[in-house]
């Protein structure tokens, strides 16, 4: 998905009308937001949390010290680890740890929603789509929160819905 | 809660430069752990530094955890930091680590590692100097700050490595570096060792991808419009409005052009070509083609502009191609001369001369530097160890003796220097050596050699580069190698030669001797200029009036900025010194160096067999201008630049505005009512050409040819949205429209005529011949655009400026100068591979498909361009913009290199 549809994505998620223009830079087409009142922004991650203060929303950023940090981190992650590599043997070393990591998390804070858990699934989207049944096995608890972001109100949109086996088929492989 | 860094991980400097910040709020306890230990019990890789809060949580990010100690602080989160971060992480850090890499694992130095940090570097410096804050996020140091100050610490603790033209830069890292915080953090982390303290952390790290930082891309980036003020607007007004008058009047042409008081008076010379070989596409551009561009747009200027350059003949080279072809070094240069002379001729360099090194007036001048040096003791004598032949009966100087280099192991180094790893070799430190006549082993004997003693005169080069650098446009390449030579210090350097062919030495006891030519070579500039005018001294001893650009690739850096400098200092005669030394990196021909033995590259004589004109040639060659980074010439760029840049946008363009007014006007410029919009155009232009002119003052060539394209890229959208074309059939209204849009149109190509001067002379003459632009107005290139075609004047017959590249012509030409040997690796792989159909569906998407995707392209650029001018629904602008990026993508794999190639050529 290139960046300037995922922020379109997002601003309509967050309830924003539409009106920014984003163009791409580089060979990395990183989006450049300019914005009405000061110099333009450059990155995703920096214009998506441009917008959810734009939007009002600034919950989605952390309320306290410890969660903005956390969210940033995974925002971070996000740009560098997930759009970062695409050999199969990198993703799935990705999703081994984020699978750990989310044991007993609801979302990537821990109990808040955030940016983070919408950007992330945005960009773990086109793995998961290829993922086969046995493999969301393997990757249960990531399975469990993705599932659940894709079924968060105004999230997902065109996006296709990706299809989770309630029932473990696999029981001796985890 | 718990801080886990650890000795040599760069990560760590910011986070302990930052863990000040939750002093008070928060009790940090630091443990130093092993790079290698997994402190993360969720992530499979080792990751340091760790911040594991009191929550239980972990923070593994180095960002992250300084972000915190930062919102402990107090601080709040902003846009502008958060651009930072980001960039950080995602621009910066690869790029580091690259440099890193090679650094400390590899060992490479210079520019090998600078390379690939340069861009990151410049864009920090720019960002610092254009929002004229001492910090990054404003007036006090912050989050952005330690972060980027704690990634580059490891690299620019080495003052090698922090490029002092990036001033901004420079100050920002040092006033950061003197922290207390960040001093501490700088002693635990790499423990005064340098750099080299990450040593165990980075050989574990994968080796960066050779593409990663320095991809040569000969593709321009997305341009965006800038922004304009109303005053800007206002301006650009003006000033088109008052037209021809504006113009100065023309200088009248001297003969011969002397430097005038008061005046810009500009030198301009290009590196002298060996008279014995036909240069290559690399030597043109590399020196007699960039500063051809430089001379014309100086010209353009009315500055008072002397350009020279000639055939370096003395010299062991001479004498070695002189007994393969059986004539004598004389007959040699005359016959070679006249070739360079034809092949320049034929590009179209303007020379105001173009002269030669043997010449009574070199050796009067050589001489006489000579004798100045002697006398003040700049020269002596010593004893020398030298190969002789004995089979030969001759000393055997430079290039009569081969071997291998003692540096690099390179079997073919010659006796002066090894091509391979470019450093200069005394020819008795050769392993194997071989006299190049006979091919017998020469033996070591003594004989009498004169020195130029080059550490007597460093303190005042070094003082004399010391005024002389700063402010300057020396490119970063030639300061680098000029520094780097005298980091290790200067050494004396022997000057005479056992040749005949060269300059004699005037002294008793040599006179089987001559000058080596590296000591009178770039004493052939004066006495070139001496042939020329008997009044050359006041070019050549004048300092304070005469600006000096010497244009050169980069080997041959060291004896402009060094030897002959040293030389001229020494003779204390108030000699002319370079002002600005502009050398250009290497042209690779398709995927490897251009071999006139190999008959591999195109050679000057044989670029005129081609059936491609000069221009197109010069165009490409500047396109692809080997500035900052080696580029490479490829035959399908040179057909896509053709068919795209110069058919589909500037000549389409042209030939539109000028056949508009043939067609509907008679041929008569139509009177012109300017709309706001028209008016933003204006401005657009004069910005754009005002670039232009910023760009080549600083004699950045390639990119000042962007800026042309750009402009014609505008006048295409313009014409295109305004379809004079349908509007010449409307009402009086669309009619006056019409004529407005044709009128601003044609005055925009008179414009790109001028400004394509120094690039393509010829066509731009022909432009102005179809245009009819009146004469000063075709020789004068002021800083603003200027409405030089009024209303009622008439223009001439106007017919297409360029032809179209046929894929079938390409492909005969790569053929014909042994382009050929990735198809050749192909043809190889495809035998020995057992699914030759994979292959074949590669070499096979070769001419016709790319033609057709880049028709496609085209045509659905222009479409996108017509429906975001409309203003079209955004959706479907959308839609059709992805099918555009959709295309270009096919058009790059259709274009692309198969990746098998290079595992192809081991089996060479």
């Amino acid at each position: 998905m290139a960046a300037a549809a995922e922020l379109s994505l997002l601003e309509k998620s967050l309830g924003l009308s539409k009106g920014n223009k984003y163009s791409a830079q580089g060979e990395r087409q990183i989006p450049v937001l300019q914005t009405n009142n000061g110099p333009s922004l450059t990155g995703l991650t920096t214009i998506a949390a441009h917008l959810v203060k734009q939007a009002n929303k600034e919950y989605l950023l952390g309320s306290t010290a410890e969660e903005k940090a956390i969210v940033q981190q995974w925002l971070e992650y996000r740009v560098t680890q997930v759009d970062g590599h695409s050999s199969k043997n990198d993703i799935r070393t990705l999703l081994k740890d984020l699978n750990s990591y989310l044991e007993d998390k609801v979302y990537l804070t821990g109990y808040n929603f955030t940016l983070a858990d919408i950007l992330l699934y945005y960009g773990l989207h086109r793995f998961i789509v290829d993922l086969t049944v046995q493999e969301k096995e393997k990757y249960l608890n990531v399975s469990r929160w993705f599932c659940h972001i894709q079924h968060y109100p105004g999230i997902r949109q065109h996006l296709s819905s990706v299809v989770f086996i309630k029932n473990r088929l696999y029981t001796n492989s985890h | 809660m718990r801080l886990f860094v650890s000795e040599g991980v760069p990560g760590c400097l910011p986070v302990l430069a930052a863990a000040g910040r939750a002093r008070g709020r928060a009790e940090v306890l630091i443990s130093t752990v092993g790079p290698e230990d997994c402190v993360v019990p969720f992530l499979t890789r080792p990751k340091v530094p760790v911040l594991q809060l009191d929550s239980g949580n972990y923070l593994f990010s180095t960002s992250a955890i300084c972000r915190y100690f930062f919102l402990l602080s107090g601080w709040e989160q902003d846009d502008l930091t958060n651009q930072w971060l980001e960039w950080e992480a995602t621009e910066l850090q690869p790029a580091l680590s690259a440099a890193l890499y090679y650094l400390v694992v590899q060992g490479k130095k210079g520019e090998d590692v600078l390379g690939s940090v340069r861009r990151a570097l410049t864009h920090i410096d720019h960002s610092l100097s254009r929002q004229n804050c001492p910090f990054l996020a404003g007036e006090t140091e912050s989050l952005a700050d330690i972060v980027l100050w704690g990634a580059l610490y490891p690299l620019l603790q080495d003052p090698a490595y922090l490029p002092e033209e990036l001033s901004a830069l420079h100050s920002w890292f040092q006033t950061l570096s003197t922290q207390e915080p960040c001093q501490r953090a700088a002693e635990t982390v790499l423990k005064q060792q340098g750099v080299l303290a990450l040593r165990p952390y980075l050989q574990k790290q994968p080796q960066p991808s050779p593409t990663e930082g320095r991809a040569v891309t000969n593709e321009p980036e997305e341009e965006e419009l800038a922004t304009l003020s109303e005053e800007e607007i206002a301006m650009a007004v003006t000033a088109w409005e008052k037209g021809l008058e504006s113009l100065p009047p023309l200088r009248p042409q001297q003969n011969p052009v002397l430097p005038v008081a008061g005046e810009r008076n500009v030198l301009i010379t290009s590196a002298l070509p060996y008279v014995n070989n036909v240069p290559h596409l690399g030597n043109i551009i590399g020196c007699v083609l960039s500063a051809d561009v430089f001379a014309r747009y100086s010209r353009l200027r009315q500055w008072n502009t002397l350009y020279l350059c000639g055939t370096d003949e003395y010299g062991t080279a001479t004498e070695t191609k002189a007994l393969e072809e059986g004539l004598t070094p004389q007959e040699i240069c005359d016959k070679y001369h006249i070739i360079h002379a034809d092949i320049y001729r034929w590009f179209n360099i303007s020379f105001d001369i173009f002269g030669r090194t043997t010449t009574p007036q070199q050796t009067k001048i050589t001489q006489d530097i000579f004798q100045q040096l002697l006398k003040r003791g700049f020269v002596w004598q010593d004893t020398v160890e030298q190969l002789r032949c004995e089979h030969c009966a001759r000393f055997l100087a430079d290039r009569f003796v081969e071997g291998m280099c003692p540096f690099c192991g390179y079997e073919e180094a010659r006796g002066d220097q090894c091509d391979k790893c470019g450093k200069l070799i005394n020819a008795v430190e050769l392993k194997k050596p071989q006299c190049k006549v006979c091919r017998s082993c020469p033996v070591v004997q003594s004989t009498q050699h004169l020195f130029l003693d080059l550490p007597k005169l460093e303190k005042r080069l070094e003082e004399w580069l010391g005024r002389t650098l700063p402010g300057s446009d020396w490119t970063p390449n030639a300061q680098f190698i000029t520094r780097s030579w005298l980091r290790d210090g200067l050494k004396p350097r022997c000057i005479t030669r056992d040749l005949k062919w060269g300059t004699p030495v005037p002294l008793e006891g040599f006179e089987d001797k001559v000058f080596y030519v590296w000591f009178d070579a770039t004493i052939g500039y004066l006495s070139i200029t001496a042939n020329y005018t008997d009044q050359w001294e006041r070019w050549w001893k004048n300092p304070e009036q005469v600006d000096l650009y010497q244009f050169m690739a980069k080997d041959n850096v060291p004896f402009h900025s060094l030897v002959f400098p040293c030389s001229a200092l020494g003779a204390e005669d108030n000699y002319t010194l370079v002002s600005h030394l502009i050398a250009t990196e290497y042209l690779n021909y398709e995927d490897g160096k251009f071999s006139k033995s190999r008959g591999v590259g195109v050679f000057g004589d044989m670029a005129q067999d081609t059936g491609i004109p000069a221009d197109i040639w010069r165009f490409y060659l500047l396109y692809i201008r080997p500035e900052g980074q080696d580029s490479a010439f490829s035959w399908t760029d040179l057909l896509l630049k053709n068919n795209s840049e110069l058919l589909n946008n500037l000549g389409n363009f042209i030939n539109r505005a000028g056949m508009f007014v043939s067609k509907f006007f008679g041929g008569y410029v139509p009177e012109m009512v300017l709309t706001p919009d028209d008016q933003r155009l204006l401005a657009h232009v004069t910005l754009e050409l005002q670039h232009y002119h910023q760009l080549l003052e600083k004699v950045r060539i390639r990119d000042a040819l962007r800026s042309i394209l750009t402009i014609s890229r505008h006048g295409n959208q313009y014409i295109q949205v305004n379809e004079p074309w349908k509007r010449i059939k409307g009402s009086e209204a669309d009619r006056q429209r019409a004529g407005t849009v044709t009128g601003l149109a044609v005055n925009i190509a008179a414009l790109l005529s001028v400004m394509l001067q120094p690039y393509m002379p010829t066509v731009s003459a022909t432009i102005q011949a179809q245009l009819q632009l009146p004469p000063p107005a075709c020789s004068i290139l002021l800083t603003n655009f200027l409405c030089t075609l009024p209303a009622g004047h008439q223009i001439g017959t106007v017919s297409p400026l360029f032809q179209k590249l046929e894929n079938d012509q390409i492909e005969s030409l790569r053929q014909r100068f042994g382009g050929g040997q990735l198809e050749e690796t192909f043809d190889l792989k495809a035998k020995t591979s057992l699914k030759p159909a994979v292959v074949e569906t590669v070499t096979t998407a070769r001419p016709q498909q790319i033609q057709a995707l880049m028709d496609e392209v085209t045509k659905q650029g222009n479409f996108v361009r017509e429906l975001k001018a409309q203003k079209a629904d955004k959706n479907e602008v959308a839609a059709e913009v992805a099918k555009l990026l959709d295309l270009k993508k096919q058009l790059a794999v259709a274009e692309g290199k198969p990746p098998e190639a290079p595992k192809g050529k081991k089996k060479k």
